[in-house]
C-alpha cells in the first residue's frame, strides 16, 4: 500500500507540532523517521493511524483519504505499534495479541481456528509464546514491546506504523524486531532514535526537526556530519561500515571538542532549514 | 525468531478452571441461591416443593400439586418476583460495573462509587415527590435514567483533565458526586409530604427489595437482558479499551463515540434498576473482580460470568436481609456495603503495591 501524507499540519494552541509535512512511502518501502525529542515524529505518526485529526492536510492510503473511510477499514490495512501504556487489568499476553483480530471481526463473532492460528503464529514469531498466559502488566519493557509487535502482526496489515519499537529491547531483539518488519515486506514507517539502526534497516530516512521535514533521502545522503550538527547539535563522523557499506554514525565525545563553547549552536527556530 | 510454518504452533491452554466449568459452577450456584431464597422465610418450604410449584406453573403436567393454595401464593406472588428482581438487579449492577471499569479504564469504577446510582435516585425521587408523569408508567425509570446519565457524564468530565484521568481524581469526583446527589435525594424525600418519609429515604439511599411485585420486575428485566446482549456484542471493543485509548483507536475503535453510546446504555440499565431497588452499592465493584480472577479480563467470557455471579450474590444478600432479624428487614445495601467496603480497601492496597 502506498502511504501519502499531503501537507499535514497539527497545531495545538497556536504551536505547530507538525508543520506542513508531505511525504510518500512506496509499497513495501521502509521509511525511518528520526529527529530530536519534540520534533513531531509521534504526532505525525498519530495522524497516520487516526488517533489525531490533522489541523490541515490529508493522509491517503492507496489513494483513499483515511479519515473518510470507516474506522475498521484502516485497522484492517494499517497496524500501529505504540509505546505501551500500563493498565490495571489482568490482561494476559494472549488477550493483548488477540485484540489484533478485532478489526476483522463483527459483533458476536468468536475466534475461529484461523484466528487462533494467526494469534499463535504471531506469538511464536516474536518469541513470546511461552508468556501467552502471563499477565501483560508484569512483563519487562522489552517483552511488552514484543507482545505489541505480535499484536500488530495478528492484525495482518499491509502497512505498519511503529513508534520507537526498539525502545527497551536488547540488541538481539532490536535486530530481530527490525528484521521482522523488513521481512514482512509491508509498507512501514518507523520512528527510531538509533540512527545506526535506521541506516541499517530503512530504505529512506526522514529527518524531522521543529515539526518540519529537514531532510528525506537514502541513509547515505541524509546522515552527514553537517546535518547531525544542525539537527542534533552533536559533533559526529559518518563512515560506511567496512564490509556492508551501511553508513555508521560515530559520536565525537570527550576532549576539547565537547566543551559547550565548541558545540555547534542550534539554528533559530524562524530560519528556514538549510540543506546539509 | 524462528521460521515457523502455519499450523505448527499451539498455545498451551490457559491455566486454571476451564471456562465451561466456571459457567457450570455459577449456574449451579444460581439455582441453589434461587431455591434457598424461595424456600426460606416466615414459612419455610422444602426445596422439592419449591421446584414442584415452579414446574407446575411453567406447565401443569410437569408436577402434581401436593401443596396448599396459600403456599403456591407465597411462592408465585411474593417470593418469586422478589428473587427474580434480586437476580435482575444483581446481574445488572455487576455487568454495568464491569462495563464502567472498561469505559473509564479503572478497576475501581462502580455505579454507586461513581455517583451514577445516586443520580438515578435523584431522578426517581423527583418524579415521586413532585408527582411528575410525563411518560406515564415509564416516568420513574426514565427520570432515573436521565439522572444517572447526567451524573455519569459530570463525573467523567470532572475526573478527566488534559485527556488523562487518574484513579484519585476519578474516585474523588465520583464519591463527591455521590454524596451531593444522595443529599439532594434525601432532602427531597424528608421535605416531602410522604407519610413514611424516613423509611423511603433509607430505601433510596441503601437499597431494598421489600414489597416487590411482578409489575416492578419487567422493565428492569428487559433493560438488563437487552443491555447485557448489547454489551456482549461490543465485548471486543471493551477489550480494546483496556489496552488504552490510543491503541483502541489504532485498532479501529471510534473511542469517543463508543464511550458516549455506552454511557447512555449503562445509565439506562442503572436507571431502571435504581428506580425499583434504590441505590445498592459495591455489587458492581466486587463481582467483576472475582470473575476476572477466575477467568481473566476478556469481556466475551467475563460478562456472562459476572452477570451470573451478580445475580446469585444479590439473591443471597437479599435472603440474609430479610431473614437475619426477621420479621424486621435490613436494607440490602447495608449488607453489600459490609462486604464491599473492606473489599474496596483491599483492592486499593493491592493496586498500590
Amino acid at each position: 500500500m502506498t502511504l501519502t501524507v499531503e501537507n499535514v499540519s497539527v497545531r495545538i494552541g497556536g504551536k505547530a507540532l507538525v508543520d506542513d509535512v508531505s511525504l510518500e512511502v512506496a509499497k513495501g518501502e521502509t521509511l525511518g523517521l528520526v529527529g530530536p525529542n519534540g520534533a513531531g515524529k509521534s504526532t505525525l505518526l498519530r495522524t497516520l493511524y487516526r488517533a489525531r485529526k490533522p489541523t490541515s492536510g490529508r493522509v491517503f492510503l492507496d489513494g483513499e483519504d483515511v479519515r473518510k473511510m470507516p474506522s475498521g477499514w484502516l485497522a484492517r490495512r494499517l497496524a500501529a505499534v505504540l509505546q505501551e501504556t500500563g493498565g490495571d487489568f489482568e490482561l494476559t499476553v494472549y488477550d493483548v495479541v488477540a485484540m489484533g483480530r478485532t478489526p476483522h471481526k463483527r459483533a458476536f463473532d468468536g475466534d475461529n481456528t484461523e484466528d487462533k492460528q494467526i494469534i499463535a503464529d504471531a506469538l511464536a514469531r516474536l518469541d513470546v509464546e511461552h508468556l501467552a498466559h502471563a499477565p501483560f502488566d508484569r512483563l519487562s519493557g522489552g517483552e511488552k514491546q514484543r507482545v505489541l509487535i505480535a499484536r500488530a502482526l495478528a492484525q495482518q496489515p499491509t502497512t505498519m506504523v511503529l513508534d520507537e519499537p526498539t525502545n527497551h529491547l536488547d540488541l538481539r531483539h532490536q535486530l530481530d524486531a527490525l528484521e521482522l518488519v523488513r521481512d514482512l515486506e509491508v509498507t512501514a514507517v518507523i520512528a527510531l532514535h538509533d540512527l545506526n539502526m535506521a541506516a541499517a534497516f530503512c530504505d529512506r530516512i526522514c529527518v524531522m526537526d521543529g515539526g518540519r521535514v529537514v531532510s528525506l533521502s537514502t541513509p547515505a545522503e541524509v546522515l552527514t556530519p553537517a546535518l547531525l550538527a544542525e539537527v542534533y547539535r552533536v559533533d559526529a563522523d559518518v563512515t560506511p561500515h567496512p564490509e556492508t557499506d551501511v553508513p555508521h554514525v560515530i559520536l565525537r565525545t570527550g576532549g576539547d571538542q565537547w566543551k559547550p563553547s565548541a558545540r555547534p549552536s542550534k539554528r533559530s527556530p524562524s530560519s528556514a532549514p538549510s540543506s546539509p | 525468531m524462528s521460521e515457523l510454518t502455519a499450523g505448527a504452533v499451539r498455545v498451551a491452554r490457559r491455566p486454571g478452571l476451564p471456562y465451561i466449568a466456571v459457567i457450570g459452577l455459577l449456574l449451579t450456584l444460581l439455582a441453589a441461591a434461587v431455591t434457598a431464597a424461595i424456600a426460606a422465610g416466615s414459612v419455610n418450604l422444602p426445596a422439592g416443593q419449591v421446584w414442584g410449584i415452579l414446574l407446575h406453573n411453567i406447565h401443569p403436567a410437569l408436577a402434581e400439586p401436593t401443596w396448599t393454595a396459600a403456599r403456591e401464593t407465597i411462592v408465585m406472588d411474593v417470593r418469586l418476583p422478589r428473587v427474580l428482581l434480586a437476580a435482575v438487579v444483581g446481574a445488572g449492577l455487576a455487568v454495568c460495573g464491569m462495563a464502567l471499569q472498561a469505559l473509564v479504564r479503572n478497576p475501581l469504577a462502580d455505579p454507586m462509587l461513581l455517583g451514577v446510582s445516586s443520580g438515578a435516585s435523584v431522578g426517581a425521587v423527583s418524579v415521586l415527590v413532585f408527582g411528575l408523569s410525563f411518560f406515564g408508567a415509564f416516568s420513574l425509570p426514565i427520570a432515573a435514567f436521565l439522572g444517572a446519565l447526567a451524573a455519569l457524564v459530570a463525573v467523567y468530565f470532572l475526573a478527566r483533565q488534559g485527556g488523562r484521568m487518574t484513579t484519585v481524581r476519578l474516585v474523588l469526583a465520583g464519591v463527591a458526586m455521590a454524596e451531593v446527589l444522595s443529599a439532594v435525594a434525601s432532602f427531597l424525600v424528608v421535605t416531602s409530604n410522604d407519610p413514611h418519609k424516613t423509611q423511603s429515604a433509607v430505601r433510596w439511599m441503601l437499597g431494598g427489595l421489600a414489597g416487590t411485585t411482578w409489575a416492578m420486575v419487567w422493565i428492569p428485566a428487559v433493560a438488563m437482558l437487552a443491555g447485557t446482549v448489547v454489551l456482549l456484542g461490543v465485548s471486543r471493543s471493551l477489550n480494546l479499551l483496556l489496552g488504552g485509548e490510543e491503541a483502541a483507536a489504532s485498532l479501529g475503535l471510534d473511542v469517543h463515540r463508543f464511550r458516549a453510546a455506552l454511557f447512555v446504555l449503562v445509565a439506562m440499565m442503572i436507571g431502571t434498576i435504581v428506580a425499583v431497588s434504590g441505590a445498592i452499592g459495591f455489587v458492581g465493584l466486587i463481582m467483576p473482580h472475582i470473575v476476572r480472577l477466575l477467568i481473566g479480563a476478556d469481556h466475551r467470557k467475563a460478562l456472562p460470568a459476572t452477570a451470573l455471579l451478580g445475580a446469585s450474590f444479590l439473591i443471597l444478600a437479599d435472603l440474609m436481609a430479610r431473614t437475619l432479624i426477621a420479621p424486621e428487614e435490613i436494607p440490602v445495601g447495608i449488607l453489600t456495603a459490609l462486604v464491599g467496603g473492606p473489599f474496596f480497601l483491599w483492592l486499593m492496597r493491592r493496586r498500590s503495591k
